[in-house]
């Protein structure tokens, strides 16, 4: 398991330095004068001046990379233009809301999608299976920003059931912040629910026609102990393996969604710097995200190592 | 170098190209077949009628601004109501479907181009498989349309950057595709064969290589456009997509995000036309697999 954990880390490394690149090229495709579209149209050259030496932007590219690298390694990423802060410090603070939207939204497409998915295939080609699977194509069609607002209008606007948006700290009021976190890990969940609602059921109907279902049912076992004991357990087993890549999908759809409902995580922060040009901020975010996603497979592989002794033995 | 072709070789061939025809045939007709896929294959060609008859069909102009019929509600002049401007949204919602299909299939082409030929390079040239590979999983690190946002952001709001960010974050993955199948394909009997008789490096790539990894490929184009159309959508709501006024579907449900409360039509028609054509494609997608490669489709829908 030590073999399998280092040998993980070790491939994330050449991933994590192209990420750093990119991070670090953004600034540097922006067209024209970085430093007008900082300071805004009617700024004198003077000040042009003075952000570009603060920035370093007056250096040659090659010597800016080392900086950058030079800061990267000491967990250094600037300072916002903007908010009178670090960069780490601003994406840190604000990482949590993302991440537990993230996990709730997670959670429900995991859970709704497999119930829709055990619903189909034990009920195969009947008008559930059509109708679970017409609900799981509909999520992995509609785009998920515009689903919210849907939510938004029919839950808040319509019933005046839950809040429009905003955040409450859990700390503060845990009802309110269940409140304020339900549309938003709804509409963030809808499409990966019928991602997960799709595999689960091919993968349940792969399982149930299986040999060892038939002993079960032979032995005269009850239908809902074949199913949940015998069948789902291995249909599960392709879902554990995809967890790592929706976690992905999640956070970067988070970044949308927490804009469209105001809560104050990573997403928004970038959003807004996109609109202020922080390029500090879009950099270092874009960068702790893309990290945060890699250490985050990091630990789902080790978690299907610790399920499948096959996979932490090695290829 | 001129060859003789004696009537034996002739007749091959010919029975080749009939042979080839026929499994086109039997392709076309087992697609016709698929019900899913022609459920998708209509309600898609629906949408690209629209797009590319739009002058035609839209009844309003979708720019013109009208005072007397402010954010009026769907009625039978304007079906999907008016927005803050008087715009029509029904003309607005037919010309956006064109900027998004437009920018959908240039990102499917060029996608198609990069990741093929990255795809091919790392299969088939052994020692740039590695150090490619990683740069591919570096990009696919960022997460979902993140690197979309950030890169449009970057270049600045206008078609075009959208097209390049979104391949951008759409290649790796079609190039790993392409270079799983050069992989598998590189090592069959007969590529060896081909090798073995002399044939270049050209002609093993496109002729026996490519023609052979193309159904994946176009499976994953497939899916690529229902991504795009959707990134497209969410690039535009975020600002950084194609400017305003020209309608985009996703700037259409921007404006209407401000109007949730008096006129939620503005948002809602436009997402059931992103909706209409992504899950055309997602129809039309699982069609192409079924029929192309079953096996693959409980792991497509991994994403």
């Amino acid at each position: 398991m030590i073999g399998f954990l280092a040998r993980r880390l070790l491939s994330a490394l050449p991933v994590l330095f192209v990420v750093s690149l990119v991070s670090f090229i953004i600034i540097a495709i922006v067209p024209g004068d970085v430093t007008a579209e900082i300071a805004g149209s009617d700024s004198t050259e003077a000040q042009r001046m003075e952000i570009r030496e603060r920035l370093g932007l007056d250096r040659p590219m090659v010597e800016q990379a080392v900086r950058w690298y030079g800061r990267l390694l000491q967990g250094d990423l600037g300072d916002s233009y903007l908010l009178n802060m670090s960069v780490t410090d601003a994406v840190l603070e604000r990482l949590p809301v993302t991440l537990s939207l993230a996990a709730i939204a997670l959670v429900l497409a995991v859970v709704l999608g497999v119930l829709l998915g055990i619903v189909a295939a034990i009920r195969h080609d009947s008008w559930l299976d059509q109708g679970s699977m017409s609900l799981a194509l509909f999520g992995l069609s509609v785009p998920d920003f515009w689903f919210a607002l849907i939510l938004i209008s029919v839950f808040s606007v319509g019933l005046g059931w839950l809040p429009t948006g905003g955040y409450v700290p859990a700390s503060e009021s845990f009802l309110g912040w269940a409140r304020s976190m339900t549309l938003p890990a709804l509409a963030l969940a809808i499409t990966q629910m019928g991602v997960v609602a799709r595999m689960t059921r091919s993968a349940m109907l792969d399982v149930m026609s299986q040999d060892y279902i038939r002993t079960a049912r032979a032995k005269g076992l009850r239908r809902h102990s074949i199913i949940f004991k015998h069948a789902l357990r291995n249909a599960l087993v392709p879902i554990v393996t995809v967890i790592g890549v929706m976690t992905g999908v999640l956070l970067g759809g988070a970044v949308v969604i927490e804009s469209v409902f105001s809560l104050p995580g990573v997403g928004r922060l970038i959003i807004g710097a996109i609109q202020r040009r922080d390029y500090p901020i879009i950099q270092g975010g874009l960068l702790i995200t893309a990290a945060t996603f890699v250490f985050v497979n990091i630990l789902v592989d080790l978690a299907y190592g610790w399920l499948d002794p096959r996979v932490r033995d090695g290829r | 170098m001129a060859v003789e072709i004696d009537s034996e070789t002739l007749s091959l061939r010919r029975e080749i190209a009939r042979a080839r025809r026929r499994g086109w045939m039997l392709f076309l007709r087992r697609l016709g077949a698929h019900r899913s896929f022609r459920v998708g294959f209509a309600l898609f060609s629906l949408i690209v009628l629209l797009a590319v008859f739009a002058d035609l069909i839209a009844p309003y102009d979708p720019n013109k601004n009208d005072y007397r019929s402010l954010l009026a509600a769907p009625s039978m002049q304007h079906w999907f109501g008016t927005d803050g401007f008087g715009r029509d949204i029904l003309s607005r919602v037919i010309h956006g479907t064109r900027v998004s299909l437009g920018i959908g299939i240039s990102v499917v082409v060029m996608t198609g181009v990069f990741g093929v030929f990255l795809g091919m390079l790392a299969g088939y040239v052994r020692w740039l498989d590695n150090a490619l590979m990683r740069i591919m999983d570096g990009l696919m690190a960022f997460p979902g349309v993140l690197l979309a946002i950030a890169l449009a952001a970057a270049l600045g709001p206008s078609a075009l950057n959208a097209v390049i960010a979104l391949t951008i974050t759409f290649t790796p993955r079609t190039a790993r595709v392409v270079r799983s199948s050069v992989l598998v394909i590189r090592e069959l009997p007969y590529v060896e064969a081909a090798m073995a008789v002399g044939a270049g490096h050209a002609r093993i790539i496109f002729r026996y290589i490519l023609a052979n990894a193309l159904s994946p490929l176009i499976v994953q184009l497939t899916f690529v456009f229902a991504v795009s159309i959707l990134a497209e959508a969410i690039l535009s709501f975020l600002g950084v997509g194609p400017p305003p006024p020209a309608p985009s579907l996703g700037n259409i449900i921007a404006e209407g995000r401000n109007y949730l409360q008096d006129a939620s039509w503005i948002a809602f028609f436009p997402g059931m036309a992103i909706a209409a054509a992504v899950l055309g494609l997602n129809l039309m997608g699982d069609g192409l697999r079924d029929i192309t490669d079953p096996r693959l489709s409980a792991k497509r829908d991994a994403g």
